[in-house]
């Protein structure tokens, strides 16, 4: 590293505790070490806060040993408005920090001067921003702070991946250069699937069955991690390892939605090594270098190989060992998942698709934080965007329009110009029209979509200790005494004070649970295809007999998946009429599906109410049984009419609130703003709902189309799949859920239909019933 | 707050025919010794009066909302909102209309109206009776054609914006009542109109407007415990008022 310290950008490839970001940091060092700074010298995003944090103390050791006069201080949503006034006129010479708050500090009327000077920028895993918008919105600043500080040197830190070019290319200013080093990638994990003498359910997601083996591995080992997709699992994980926890291990859980104190806690005791087990989440799924975990379990079937393989990679921290993991299936598919992501990783079969262009509302949202610092010339702002790499390929006609919808609003109907955002000054640069924007614009800002959540806290007579949160959602369904989970102690709901769910303590030993949403795992086609030909065999030896006994199930009560044919099974469970259509063809494809069987299901007035893909199936449920599937299958009736349904969609909707609210339309609820006066806010589907009909081609609209797009897949690829299926549909109306489509019941990522005649039936279903009840209906 | 509320699907397609179908197909209940109809647009319908009520149209939001630094929301809610009360008016052929007050966003947003605007509203008075009722957001007199009152006594019944504790046979707005309806499969949320032996209250007309829930104290405490809703939507539809 020290030898190409002043190359202006290179990219390093290395596993976890290969030490790769102290290297990051040795040209800094080097510096600060013999060159007196004054100011901020080198700035470290990380797409983690925690990550923030822990590097902080992990560099703030040797620095100190050494007896170094450096300034070591991180800059996260976590840190406080003192210290954060305090930074921006004081900085220290290395800020840790995250897109988000890198976003922010660039967007202040100063940026100038808490920049100036800084020599070095460092990104640490890189590999993961890069998949998100998180990472656009990054490169972004990257650009501005270049402009800033003109001989800017960068730095990018990544795991393992397939194509490290990407990568270099979004982390160099275009078209520079980027040099790539490898590391060492050091021994090849040690992955096996836990093996336990209780059987995984059919159904469930919880693992509970796993726990007795996974309290053993945890007590043979000195720190273990278990992974869980979803921070609900987690949740519920936790709760039965700790009943089962005979010997009070010391265990702790961190995810998300926990309060910052208690986050930081568990944090502090693993660095202190107190700790046998951590329950977490992604939170912290990125590189924490905490020394001594020598074992990685992840519940649940990993979606992805590259995403198991980076899990992994961060077990271990000694160099030389193989890092050891073990997978824990939640059911009985997964165990069947399992198997095969185990044998792709033995291949080295990684995964994982491109992404397309920076997407526009990052855009549109930089541009008014960039109109937030200071007043801005159009063509240099449109020179500074296209050096990043992600946005290399922006026309200037595509910067105008972005630009136009900040002013303006953009729309075809011209309304209002003395009120725009955005004005152009006499001498050309354009500027907000009132500078107070400045502070409601930096408010709405960052790209990660959080549902609204609200704080959780133990109620004011019981110390009004803050818990965490739960979703606004979740907390809407619960009524006095309705009993949940949070931070692995179960609370009983008390009231809603202020926007805050106030709760109490609560011995019950069955909680609800809390809702968090589950992120959707990005997924993969090949492992898919792989899972399907594993299907075709006779028996399953490397399956333990339980789940190749299920397999057998399947294959008697209903058939196994072929390839070139189509399985369709229909079933009845709790009042719906399922359909499920096994197409094995990756979770984007199947939701093509969804959307398309659900229009056709329509058009024939069998109720549709919704569905929900994974990658291998889809599974649809309605009003009405279908009794014949084979006439839904129709190529052509299919297309007709496809671009209205699609429109209307609520996939469509949901990706439309995301964008509007990145690039400004909509701004981000604050609590205040919630307090007062529910009925004056209204819907994001109404907004979308009239641009629809007035103004179509938007541009809002326009990038929620390519967005919603990217997680489907051409309609020339259903009909390849359809070509391949031919007229060999094989229809199975089961008795009930069949072992294949159990899993579907608990997928995440449910999609409504929402412009159907069901919900008219339903709700005629209903007031009919609660009229009757009441007495009313003779009335 | 973005709430999750059934966007106003209806009338998708405004075709006249439509609109009078419903008209027959609205729900009917007695305030007062009066018939009224509820509509599944939001609208009231009193029929021996040929008098048609909305309420809360909220006019010129976009506008507010931009002149007061916030975002540029799509300028076309006026124009939506005065489609579909023209669809009414047609099926209806209203000889008085009565707007339930908050009918401008804020009065400057109904100084600011466009030219088009005036125009088309000055259309739709056209022959018959108008009364804009003053709403806490749209106090005072405006530029416009029609009557403008703090309320309305035409007996048995009260128009006016707010609902007063105490009254009786009482048509108001403000609160933009909606309702949750739990169904076996789905829970369906939409702006409803809300009634009892006293008063109605009218959900919002307006294309750029949320609602608050029935279950909210606000409400719970100003209808009595026996009071019913009417959800709106193609088929409304009635209920006990959701506590």
């Amino acid at each position: 590293m020290l030898a190409r310290a002043d190359d202006p950008c290179t990219l390093l490839i290395a596993p976890t505790g290969g030490g790769k970001t102290l290297a990051g940091f040795l040209p800094t060092l080097a510096d600060l070490a013999t060159t007196p700074h004054d100011g901020l010298h080198t700035l470290y995003v990380s797409p983690l806060k925690a990550l923030a944090a822990d590097i902080k103390r992990n560099l703030r050791a040797p620095v100190e040993e050494i007896g170094l006069d450096i300034r070591i201080e991180d800059r996260t949503g976590d840190t406080s408005q003192t210290m954060k006034k305090r930074q921006r006129v004081d900085p220290p010479h290395i800020l840790l920090t995250t897109p988000e708050s890198l976003a922010l500090l660039t967007s202040y009327e100063d940026a100038p001067r808490i920049f100036k000077g800084l020599k070095r920028v460092v990104v640490d895993e890189i590999h993961a921003l890069a998949e998100s918008k998180r990472g656009d919105q990054l490169f972004l600043a990257l650009a501005r702070l270049q402009s800033l500080c003109p001989d800017l040197k960068r730095v990018g830190l990544s795991a393992t991946v397939d194509h490290p070019e990407d990568i270099a290319k979004l982390l160099a200013r275009n078209p520079d250069p980027c040099k790539i080093l490898y590391a060492d990638p050091g021994p090849a994990p040690n992955i096996a699937m836990l093996e336990t003498k209780e059987a995984p359910p059919w159904l469930g997601g919880g693992a509970a069955y796993a726990i007795p083996a996974v309290l053993a591995q945890v007590k043979a080992h000195k720190t273990t991690l278990i992974f869980h997709n979803t921070r609900a699992q987690a949740e519920i994980f936790f709760h039965n390892l700790w009943l089962a926890n005979d010997e009070s291990l010391p265990i702790g859980i961190h995810h998300g939605s926990l309060d910052r104190q208690q986050r930081e806690k568990v944090e502090a005791a693993m660095v202190r090594g107190d700790l046998r087990a951590i329950v977490c989440t992604g939170s912290l799924d990125l590189g924490i270098d905490w020394g001594d975990v020598d074992l990685v379990i992840q519940v649940g079937a990993p979606k992805n190989v590259k995403r198991l393989v980076q899990r992994i990679g961060r077990a271990n921290h000694r160099y030389n060992a193989p890092s050891k993991a073990l997978l824990v299936p939640a059911n009985r598919w997964e165990v069947v998942e399992c198997i095969n992501a185990l044998q792709a990783v033995q291949e080295g079969d990684l995964d994982g698709d491109p992404r397309g262009p920076g997407p526009r509302d990052v855009l549109c949202q930089h541009i008014l934080l960039r109109a937030a610092s200071s007043p801005f010339d159009a063509d240099a702002l449109y020179t500074e965007m296209t050096s990043a790499g992600a946005f290399a390929d922006l026309t200037r006609d595509g910067f105008d329009t972005c630009l136009e919808f900040c002013a303006t609003g953009g729309y075809a109907l011209k309304a209002y110009d003395r009120w725009q955002r955005l004005q152009q000054r006499p001498d050309g640069q354009w500027q907000l029209r009132d500078p107070r924007a400045a502070a409601r614009l930096r408010m709405n800002a960052g790209t990660i979509q959080d549902s609204d959540t609200l704080k959780v806290q133990l109620k004011r007579n019981r110390g009004g200790k803050p818990l965490g949160e739960v979703e606004e959602a979740f907390a809407a369904t619960l009524s006095a005494g309705d009993t949940f989970l949070i931070g692995g102690q179960i609370v009983r709901y008390e009231g809603l004070r202020d926007m805050t769910v106030e709760v109490s303590r609560n011995a019950s030993r069955k909680p609800r649970v809390a809702v968090f949403s589950g992120s959707k795992f990005s997924t993969s086609t090949q492992l898919s295809q792989r899972t399907l030909r594993y299907l075709q065999a006779n028996n399953w030896p490397d399956l333990p007999a339980h789940t190749a006994d299920w397999l057998h199930l399947q294959r008697s009560i209903s058939r196994l998946p072929e390839p070139g044919r189509l399985l369709v099974e229909t079933f009845e469970r709790d009042g719906r009429q399922n359909m499920c259509v096994y197409g094995f063809a990756g979770r984007n494809a199947q939701q093509t599906l969804g959307l398309l069987l659900t229009k056709r299901m329509e058009d024939m007035d069998l109720a549709p109410m919704g569905f929900v893909s994974s990658d291998y199936a889809t599974l649809i449920w309605g009003l009405d049984e279908v009794i014949d599937p084979r006439p839904l299958f129709d190529l052509k009736a299919l297309k007709d009419g496809l671009d209205g349904w699609l429109a209307g969609n609520a996939l469509m909707k949901k990706t439309f609130r995301g964008a509007a609210t990145i690039a400004g339309l909509i701004e981000r609820n604050t609590p205040s703003a919630r307090k007062s006066g529910r009925q004056a806010t209204f819907s994001s589907d109404i907004l979308y709902e009239t641009l629809l009909k007035y103004d179509p081609d938007h541009v809002l609209m326009q990038i929620t189309r390519e967005e919603a797009l990217r997680g489907l897949v051409d309609f020339s690829r259903i009909e390849v799949l359809f070509k391949n299926v031919g007229n060999r549909i094989d229809h199975v109306a089961a008795p009930h859920v069949t072992p294949l489509a159990a899993p579907l019941l608990l997928e995440v990522g449910k999609v409504p239909v929402q412009s159907g005649s069901a919900e008219e039936r339903l709700l005629a279903e209903e007031t009919t019933a609660l009229m009757n009840d009441s007495g009313l209906s003779k009335v | 707050m973005f709430e999750l509320c059934k966007a106003r699907n209806y009338p998708l397609d405004p075709i006249g025919d439509t609109i009078y179908e419903h008209i027959m197909n609205g729900v009917s209940f007695s305030l007062a010794g009066t018939t009224l109809i509820a509509l599944g647009s939001g609208a009231l319908w009193w029929g021996d009066q040929r008098m048609l009520i909305v309420s809360d149209l909220h006019l010129g939001k976009t506008e507010r909302v931009l002149r007061r630094g916030g975002p540029a929301m799509p300028p076309y809610e006026t124009r939506d909102t005065l489609i579909r009360l023209e669809n009414d008016l047609q099926a209806s052929n209203a000889a008085t209309v009565i707007c339930l007050g908050d009918s401008f966003d804020d009065v400057e947003a109904a100084k600011t109206l466009s030219e088009a605007d005036r125009l088309w509203i000055a259309r739709l008075q056209a022959g018959r009776r108008w009364v804009w009722i003053e709403g806490n957001h749209d106090p005072g007199p405006i530029d416009l054609g029609g009557a403008h009152l703090a309320e309305l006594p035409v007996p048995p019944l009260t128009f006016r914006h707010i609902a007063q504790n105490g009254k009786s046979g009482e048509i108001s707005g403000h609160y933009h009542p909606k309702i949750r309806v739990k169904t076996r499969l789905r829970s369906i949320s939409r702006p409803a109109f809300l009634f009892d032996s006293d008063r109605v209250i009218l959900p919002a007309y307006g294309t750029y407007t949320g609602g608050l829930r029935s279950d909210d104290t606000a409400l719970a405490a100003l209808m009595r415990p026996e009071a019913m809703a009417i959800i709106t939507g193609q088929t409304p539809r009635q209920l006990p008022m959701p506590r």
